[in-house]
C-alpha cells in the first residue's frame, strides 16, 4: 500500500463516529450542483473525473476546511480558469461584486 | 469493443501505484489479490480525463476481496468479502 493520493483517500483509516444528522441543501449548493452539470452538458468540462482532480489537489488545510460543495466550487472555478473558459481576473472581478452587493443588502 | 482480458473467477491483482492525477483504486485494495465477481461496462479512462476525452474507453470489473486480506486485526467472518469496482487498466492475472 502506498502513501494515500491527497487528503480525500481515507479509505482504511481509523475515523471518528460519523455525524448521521440530516441536513437540508442550500440555495447556493444547488446552484453549484447547476453549474456543474452545465459545464458538463456544454463540454466545458470532460467528466466528473476532471472535477474529482481538481477536488483531490486541494491542500489538507483547503480540504479540511471546505465543505463538499465549496469543495466542488473550487474545483470548478480552477478548472474554469485553467482551460480559459473565464479568466482569473473576470472571477476575481465578479466575486467582488457579489461581495459588494450582499454587503450592500445586509 | 475487444474482447474482456478477464473472466469471472479469475484471480486478479490490483497495481500498487499511485499516479499524481485522480484515480479510482482507494489506497486500500492496491496490491491486493481477488477474484473478478463479475465484469461490468465500460467507461472512459478516469486519468485520461483532465484536458482529454478519457479515450479509449476502459472495461469495469467488481473485484471480490476477502476482508481478512484487508484489515490486520479483523474480527469477522473469513468468508467476509468487499466488492470494489476497478478499471482493467488496473489488473493483471494473479495465482
Amino acid at each position: 500500500m502506498n502513501e494515500p493520493w491527497g487528503p480525500h483517500d481515507l479509505g482504511g483509516q481509523k475515523g471518528g463516529p460519523v455525524d448521521l444528522a440530516e441536513h437540508d441543501t442550500a440555495y447556493w449548493e444547488w446552484q453549484i450542483d447547476a453549474m456543474i452539470r452545465l459545464s458538463l452538458k456544454k463540454g466545458l468540462i470532460s467528466d466528473f473525473a476532471e472535477l474529482r482532480d481538481g477536488v483531490e489537489q486541494l491542500t489538507q488545510d483547503d480540504y479540511d476546511r471546505c465543505s463538499y460543495y465549496e469543495r466542488w466550487a473550487k474545483s470548478l472555478a480552477h478548472t474554469l480558469v485553467s482551460r480559459g473558459v473565464v479568466s482569473d481576473e473576470q472571477l476575481t472581478k465578479q466575486i467582488e461584486s457579489v461581495r459588494r452587493r450582499q454587503e450592500a443588502g445586509a | 469493443m475487444n474482447a474482456p482480458l478477464f473472466d469471472v473467477g479469475q484471480r486478479v491483482r490490483i497495481h500498487d501505484r499511485t499516479p499524481p492525477v485522480h484515480h479510482r483504486v482507494p489506497n486500500y485494495v492496491k496490491g491486493q489479490v481477488g477474484t473478478v465477481e463479475r465484469v461490468c461496462g465500460m467507461h472512459g479512462e478516469p486519468e485520461k480525463f483532465i484536458r482529454g476525452d478519457g479515450n479509449p474507453r476502459q472495461r469495469i470489473y467488481r473485484i471480490k476481496i476477502q476482508q481478512e486480506n484487508l484489515w490486520q486485526e479483523y474480527q469477522g467472518s473469513a468468508r467476509d468479502c468487499l466488492e470494489v469496482e476497478i478499471f482493467e487498466h488496473w489488473l493483471e492475472a494473479a495465482k
